[in-house]
């Protein structure tokens, strides 16, 4: 597309070169760096990662485990409520206790950032791998390949897949209950990325740096790694960016309606179902995970756009 | 005053992230009526923002300095309410990419008449008439039933024709061609030059020719405005340019012409 | 036109098999038997094998699909002799919680799901739609930039924490909705309407957010169209240049996703519905999946299935008629 506009800006001092991939990489970080969302959301995703990491040692500091019941802590007259106002927020329980049982919420916060960033991580590590492969595959060989990778795609994404996570993980057996959600997860994921992937393989393996490979006897291994691969590098980046908010909320989601990860190992998910029943009496217990699943939700969708945006301000560079 | 358009120490400047740019540094020509002005330049020298000047189409933000008159009648700093009057009415633009140019939801006729009924109001029976009349004119065959398709179903040279039955169905004192041919394949190219140059002879439309291409405009143009970055770097009849260029710029760009057609007659077309 | 219709449906079929057997096939496999939590308490091991029998689980897992799968087609009967019960067509069989049809309770519950869907939808149509244009017309400004950091963090609240936090505020805190409540329209229009307010809003949110994004980036895309420039250069008003030509192009794509959005919530907002206890399709699939009801199970995933599958279909058809450039072959 050139329109005049597009035309004429070339009169005036060139404007930033298309830069090799490793500058643009730092491009875009020199992007990130001077934007102040972004830099918010970085610093608050490396807090969460923080205590997500050192969970143990703010139980050793607090003298609260994430499971350890603390009676002292609450007013069995008024219902099993923490004592204090803010839902028991205090010098010791920093920020307060659950109703009824006592439990420290910044040691079950620090501990679910763990199952949530770990189950998250998992989950786009193997949607991005099977995406990458079956998308590569579909787009590469073409033919009745791209028929049968394309097919299961379809079947996936027509599948009503959170009924049938629900379904599938509620029948069965609790033992690996994170595993699983990263499994469930995945399955139904990859075909939304592999999409992508097949899409720009398609466009790619016509091209004519690919072609040229080709015909000066590249193997298909060489063209895939050395052709392909790098070139759906930035859509991948992109892609998984977004894709780690998507998750961590359906990991929550899923805890929420309790099929998650399964007690008495925190979740946020599940710490926001346990309080819908005081939501009313004791908005804190309500509020703290809740606050904490929405920022973090939030700065990685604001990180990923910001990327996309850097990437694709890039692009048309 | 014979001139239809005279554009006088035209500047136009665009804001950038590095501050204002001079597109456009102080040009002047002239076009006749019934006359062909050709522009040559490559990307960016700043013609194709030339002629959005004409039409008041500059990207926003953009200053202009100097003057442009259209039939004695000065068009910079008009408001926008005068400007779309003069727009399609008076001077019309055809452009390089004649597929995208069009917009691919309604149908050709529906683009041609809004067109006409903008301008000149009237029943849609009448408009449709004239868009009839108006494709039979460029030589589209069936004008009458190929009104009702839709951009896609035509091949690229029949959506150029598409293009100049629209810039001349209110038959307009200016036509400005900004690189008409380009996209198009070299026979094609040729019919369409072709019919521009009867058109124009049958319309009496004065024609500002813009392209990067020196051989097209010395089938097509009576004089000649060489443009780099931005300013004017030759202008004189076409005869002038190509014989004795005076400008190390315009050298170049002629030779970079496998053969130069200075001495063929002027509605034959070397390519 | 007929041949392709064909093609489509026969995709359709298949693909609604395919989500049948997968479904049924990790059930038999997966869950505990249905027919003692049928029994309950005061269970003897004939009265077991009685329920089994009368389910047809006692056969293998093949006959069983088949049984379903044609039970679902021509309806079928449960027991044997004077007991037998007919399960009319199409036969989705009986909640082992409660014995009703299965079918019954899904047409029950439907206009609650359809209720939810269509309100949040013209929400989230609104909203969306204007906030993206205005977005886009005024792109880089002081409201281009607000209307879009809004829209990222609306679109990062996971729903039942917007639920809760609506509900705490308006319910709890300012008192100014009563607590949802399941009244029909004809019975109290003013409490039906509060109920489903905050359903629709909670519902909207995440939606709205999104299509304000997709409308702005498809605005700006059609404005930067060379079709646009065009438009300006033939003397069109402003309003006829929007309105004719830029509007319809950046929309069309819009349409298209709507229906597969609007198409995937028919078959039930489960979060939503549950955190609102709107007796709704996807509560009962929320409910069902908590008690093991397998039928029910069965039933809402078919549903959802098939709400997809068609809506995919229906959105290609429309897509033909909103885009010249596609046609069916």
């Amino acid at each position: 597309m050139t329109t005049a506009i597009a035309h004429d800006a070339q009169a005036g001092p060139s404007v930033g070169a298309p830069g090799a991939p490793a500058t643009a990489g730092r491009r875009i970080l020199g992007v990130l760096l001077h934007d102040r969302a972004a830099l918010f959301s970085a610093g608050f995703l490396a807090l969460v990662l923080l205590m997500a990491l050192c969970a143990p040692v703010i139980s050793a500091l607090t003298g609260h485990g994430p499971t350890a019941f603390d009676t002292a802590a609450i007013d069995v007259d008024a219902g099993g409520l923490p004592k204090g106002s803010l839902g028991g927020i205090s010098a010791d329980h920093l920020l307060g206790v659950e109703p009824l049982n006592g439990r420290d919420i910044l040691a079950r916060i620090a501990y679910g950032a763990r199952v949530s960033f770990l189950i998250a991580a998992s989950a786009t590590v193997l949607t991005t791998l099977l995406g990458v492969v079956f998308g590569m595959l579909a787009g590469f060989y073409g033919g009745w390949v791209d028929q049968v990778v394309s097919r299961v795609m379809d079947f996936l994404m027509a599948f009503p897949a959170l009924i049938f996570m629900i379904a599938i993980l509620s029948s069965l057996p609790s033992g690996n209950r994170s595993l699983l959600l990263v499994v469930v997860i995945s399955v139904f994921g990859w075909p939304y990325l592999a999409r992508v992937v097949r899409g720009q393989t398609l466009t790619l393996v016509n091209r004519d740096f690919v072609e040229a490979a080709r015909a000066s006897g590249a193997s298909t291994a060489a063209l895939v790694f050395k052709e392909i691969l790098p070139n759906l590098r930035s859509s991948l980046i992109v892609m998984t960016t977004l894709a780690v908010p998507g998750y961590i909320g359906t990991e929550a989601g899923l805890s929420f309606l309790g099929v998650g990860v399964s007690p008495p190992t925190p979740s946020w998910g599940q710490m926001i179902a346990g309080s819908v029943s005081w939501y009313a009496v004791d908005p804190m217990y309500f509020a703290i995970p809740g606050l904490f699943l929405f920022l973090t939700v939030l700065s990685l969708t604001v990180l990923g756009d910001r990327i996309r945006a850097a990437t694709d301000a890039g692009e048309a560079a | 005053m014979n001139e239809l358009l005279a554009v006088q120490n035209l500047t136009v400047t665009l804001p950038t992230t590095r501050g204002p740019v001079d597109v456009v540094k102080d040009v002047s020509f002239t076009v006749g009526r019934d006359e062909t002005v050709g522009i040559v330049g490559e990307s960016g020298s700043g013609k194709s923002m030339t002629s959005l000047a004409i039409m008041g189409l500059l990207p926003r933000g953009a200053m202009t300095k100097g003057s442009i008159r259209l039939d004695g009648a000065e068009l910079l700093h008009r408001t926008d309410r005068e400007m779309r009057r003069i727009r399609g009415e008076q001077a019309s633009m055809i452009f390089q990419d004649p597929l995208s140019s069009l917009n691919p939801y309604y149908t050709v006729g529906l683009q041609i008449e809004e067109m006409y009924r903008a301008h000149r109001g009237g029943s849609r029976k009448a408009a449709r008439k004239a868009v009839v009349e108006a494709l039979r004119q460029v030589g589209i065959p069936e004008p009458q039933e190929r009104a009702g398709h839709y951009p896609h179903q035509f091949s690229g040279g029949q959506r150029q024709r598409i293009m100049i039955a629209m810039a001349l169905v209110c038959s307009p004192a200016l036509l400005i061609a900004d690189e008409p041919t380009t996209a198009l394949d070299v026979t094609v190219q040729a019919q369409i030059l072709r019919l521009l140059a009867d058109l124009q002879r049958q319309t009496h439309t004065g024609m500002v020719f813009i392209t990067h291409d020196l051989a097209v405009i010395g089938s097509i143009a009576t004089r000649v405005l060489v443009m780099c970055e931005g300013q004017q770097v030759e202008y004189g009849t076409a005869e002038q340019v190509f014989s004795a260029p005076r400008h190390a710029y315009t050298r170049r760009l002629l030779e970079s012409i496998p053969r130069i057609t200075d001495d063929l007659p002027a509605d034959e077309v070397v390519l | 036109m007929a041949r392709y219709l064909a093609g489509r449906i026969a995709g359709l079929v298949l693909i609604l098999f395919t989500v049948c057997l997968f479904t049924y096939l990790i059930f038999f496999k997966l869950s505990p038997d249905p027919a003692l939590l049928i029994c309950g308490k005061t269970c003897t091991p004939e009265r077991v094998t009685e329920i089994r029998t009368v389910l047809g689980i006692d056969k293998p897992f093949l006959t069983q699909f088949w049984d379903f799968l044609s039970g679902l087609i021509a309806g079928r009967d449960y027991g044997s002799g004077a007991n037998s019960v007919h399960c009319p067509a199409p036969c989705l069989g009986y909640s082992f919680q409660t014995s009703q049809s299965v079918w019954e309770m899904v047409v029950d519950r439907l206009p609650v799901s359809a209720t939810v869907a269509i309100g949040a939808a013209v929400l989230w149509l609104l909203a969306g739609i204007t906030a993206g244009l205005l977005s886009a017309v005024k792109e880089g400004t002081w409201w281009d930039r607000s209307v879009m950091n809004l829209a990222l963090g609306g679109a990062s609240i996971p729903n039942y924490v917007l639920a809760l936090a609506l509900q705490y505020v308006l319910v709890v805190k300012l008192r100014i909705l009563p607590f949802p409540s399941s009244v029909t329209f004809t019975d109290d229009p003013v409490l039906w309407f509060q109920s489903y307010l905050m359903p629709w809003i909670v519902l909207a949110t995440g939606y709205a957010c999104l299509y304000a994004r997709l409308t702005r980036a498809n605005v700006i895309d059609t404005l930067a169209e060379n079709f646009m420039r065009t438009a300006r250069s033939k003397g069109l008003s402003p309003v006829l240049t929007m309105r004719r030509h830029a509007l319809r192009p950046a929309l069309t794509p819009v349409t298209t996703i709507f229906g597969m959005d609007f198409a995937a919530l028919l078959g039930g907002a489960l979060i939503t519905e549950t955190v609102f206890g709107l007796d709704g399709v996807g509560k009962m699939a929320a409910d069902s999946i908590a008690k093991n009801d397998q039928p029910v199970i069965m039933a809402v995933t078919l549903l959802a299935a098939f709400f997809v599958v068609v809506g995919n279909v229906l959105v290609d058809l429309l897509y033909t008629g909103l885009d010249p450039r596609v046609r069916i072959r």
